[in-house]
């Protein structure tokens, strides 16, 4: 039986596979690397901790704010006393605003390693805003301190179990959605924008209207992901939204299989388990170790664990050779 | 008016120094297609190879000598970055070509690891160099100060910017470079060996953010993460620029130091960040390749 600490652990991992699962989509699918799911991941946050960071101060305006001698609550805030805005906006905002950066990038067929650099570019700025107006955001040290969802005190043992199931479902819900959606008509356009994106073009499809939606969507995921992760770990910092982060959430992916839903939210969970017993252990260690990840995945396992196992699956099942060897390197071109 | 002129040369000298890490990134992007995002340890490791040159003055040379090590530091970080450049060339970058976002993974796990390593010989505070006396004060012009250290480092890149056509325009290697960033099949034809343009590219440009770092000393203190901050300006510069073209990578290095050194002066630091990264967006939706885009009928 695993203890309380493992839980926990092991629910903010299941956060991050819903993250995982929103850039297979358009990373592995689509073919766009987004450097920058972690700004999507982090406003979902901050709506969430808004939230909680409201019913956490009695005398209706946050402690961090206090210290600032502000007295009157923003109308930004305002609007986060009312839980249902608050999840709601979680979702939305992240979803809304990779809406208009897609727009403007994929309208103007911006797009590879130009968007990829463009995304990380608006990792920078979000960070610096979120330092920068701390006396709306908390600054560097983020909003933390909860103590209660829906009056409910969070670190009872019900909340938590509650939580867990209930991030397991959304990401039950989340890995269907996906499923659903690469599985169709859809999701062939999908890979077809990212293997040929002007022969789509010339059959009359407009793969811009595709690829922002796709953005928007797994934006959206991350959103979710982002609430969830503050209702569980209780802190949510800049940094958490950094650079690093972002980059990191791409190694999942890669490690699981970026072509594979499952995969992605397969890689999250290992490489975060791995992460955090290395870094228990070693925690000088774990950078290089995640150097060295990056490293061999992507000059040696290009489709992650599911490309090992799809590579067992052909050995030992040789009648589906030709058609599995066909696929993988088919899958090789993104 | 006074102010005006001396934010230009604010401006300026940021841009130049931004401008030389650029152009790096110009020079293997441009010709490779590589993203590296090793960079920013190649100016980390010029910055602290600055470092290491200065102890060793302090520690076994006369005193006299120390004011000269600055001048010895500047081809000493050129090649120590130079070298890690073609080492991780031959090593790892040689395996991506053709593969633009994997490159940019494979190289950002090489910056996590240079880092750790640094942080591990160097330790993570940051550590500070000291600039040689000569470079001390300012020269006083029409009521105006121009620090030295930034009349310095706008020299040294016009002098690197130099070099660098004269390499392009005029030596047989150079012009060996330049036909394989037009038309790398036909220069391969022509008997070309493009893998070893590649390297000696690949090594160019590392040795380009080692003098970025080495100039960067004069500025501040140093840091293991002293490369992660500038990498993303970089980066916009070139895009804004347009891939491989030099003269755009000049123009939008120059634009950029000098526009968010006046929009800092008007609002905050936090601020010019965002106007300025808002300004390349809206730039891009101008003209998507850049100031000085090449106008290509490839598809894919």
């Amino acid at each position: 039986m695993l203890s309380d600490f493992r839980i926990g652990l092991l629910a903010k991992f299941l956060c991050f596979a819903i993250i995982a699962v929103g850039i297979s989509l358009i990373w592995g699918f689509t073919g766009i690397m987004s450097l920058g799911h972690g700004v999507f991941f982090g406003l979902g946050a901050y709506c969430m901790a808004m939230y909680l960071k409201l019913e956490a101060s009695t005398s209706g305006v946050p402690d961090f704010m206090e210290w600032n001698g502000i007295t009157e609550l923003p109308i930004i805030w305002t609007m986060f006393k009312n839980p249902i805005f608050a999840i709601g906006s979680a979702i939305l905002l992240p979803f809304l605003i990779a809406w208009i950066i897609g727009y403007f990038t994929f309208k103007n067929r911006i797009k590879g390693v130009f968007f990829s650099l463009i995304s990380q570019a608006v990792v920078v700025v979000t960070v610096t805003l979120f330092i920068g107006s701390q006396q709306i955001t908390g600054g560097t040290s983020g909003l933390t301190n909860f103590f209660t969802v829906f009056h409910v005190p969070l670190a009872d043992p019900g909340t938590k179990s509650f939580l867990y199931f209930l991030t397991v479902s959304l990401l039950a819900i989340v890995m269907g959605i996906a499923l659903i959606l690469t599985k169709t008509r859809f999701g062939r356009l999908l890979i077809a924008i990212r293997d040929g994106e002007n022969r789509l073009r010339f059959l009359g499809y407009n793969p811009a209207v595709f690829k922002v939606f796709i953005y928007a969507l797994s934006a959206a995921f991350a959103g979710i992901a982002g609430a969830l992760f503050v209702l569980q770990v209780g802190i949510i910092t800049p940094e958490m939204m950094g650079i690093i982060p972002s980059i990191e959430m791409v190694l999942w992916v890669a490690i699981g299989g970026r072509h594979s839903i499952l995969g992605a939210a397969i890689g999250a969970i290992l490489t975060n388990s791995a992460k955090s017993f290395l870094s228990e252990t070693y925690p000088e260690f774990w950078t290089i170790f995640l150097g060295g990840l990056f490293l061999l995945v992507v000059l040696y396992l290009p489709n992650g664990l599911v490309g090992i196992v799809e590579k067992f699956k052909v050995r030992f099942f040789k009648k589906e050779k030709k058609e599995e060897e066909k696929g993988a390197t088919d899958s090789l071109v993104s | 008016m006074s102010i005006i002129v001396t934010q230009l040369f604010n401006g300026v000298s940021l841009g130049s120094i931004l401008l030389l890490i650029a152009l790096g990134l110009a020079i293997t992007f441009g010709l490779m297609n590589i993203i590296n995002m090793a960079h920013g340890e190649f100016i980390m490791m010029g910055a602290y190879t600055t470092y290491v040159l200065q102890q060793v003055f302090i520690q076994y040379l006369p005193k006299a000598a120390f004011g000269y090590y600055f001048i010895l530091a500047i081809p000493l970080s050129f090649l120590v970055a130079a070298l890690f450049g073609l080492l991780m060339e031959k090593t790892v970058v040689r395996f991506l070509y053709e593969r633009p976002l994997d490159s940019l993974l494979a190289t950002w796990g090489v910056s996590l690891i240079l880092q750790q390593v640094a942080r591990s010989i160097f330790g993570a505070p940051n550590v500070a160099v000291v600039a040689p006396e000569w470079l001390n004060g300012g020269l006083t012009l029409a009521g105006m100060t121009f620090p030295y250290k930034r009349l310095f480092i706008v020299a040294l890149v016009l002098m690197c910017i130099f070099l660098l056509f004269l390499y392009l325009y005029k030596t047989p290697s150079g012009r060996r470079m330049k036909a394989v960033t037009l038309n790398r099949d036909m220069a391969s034809c022509l008997g070309v060996s493009t893998r070893r343009v590649d390297s000696t590219a690949f090594a160019i440009g590392s040795g380009f953010a080692g003098i970025a770092g080495c100039s960067l000393t004069l500025i501040g203190s140093i840091g293991p993460t002293l490369g992660t901050s500038y990498i993303v300006d970089a980066f916009m510069i070139v895009i804004l620029g347009g891939i491989g073209k030099l003269k755009g990578t000049i123009i939008a290095a120059l634009m950029l130091g000098v526009l968010s050194t006046f929009v800092e002066l008007s609002t905050s630091a936090t601020f010019a960040k965002v106007i300025v990264f808002a300004f390349i967006i809206i730039f891009l939706q101008w003209k998507p390749t850049g100031l000085v885009g090449a106008k290509v009928r490839a598809l894919d």
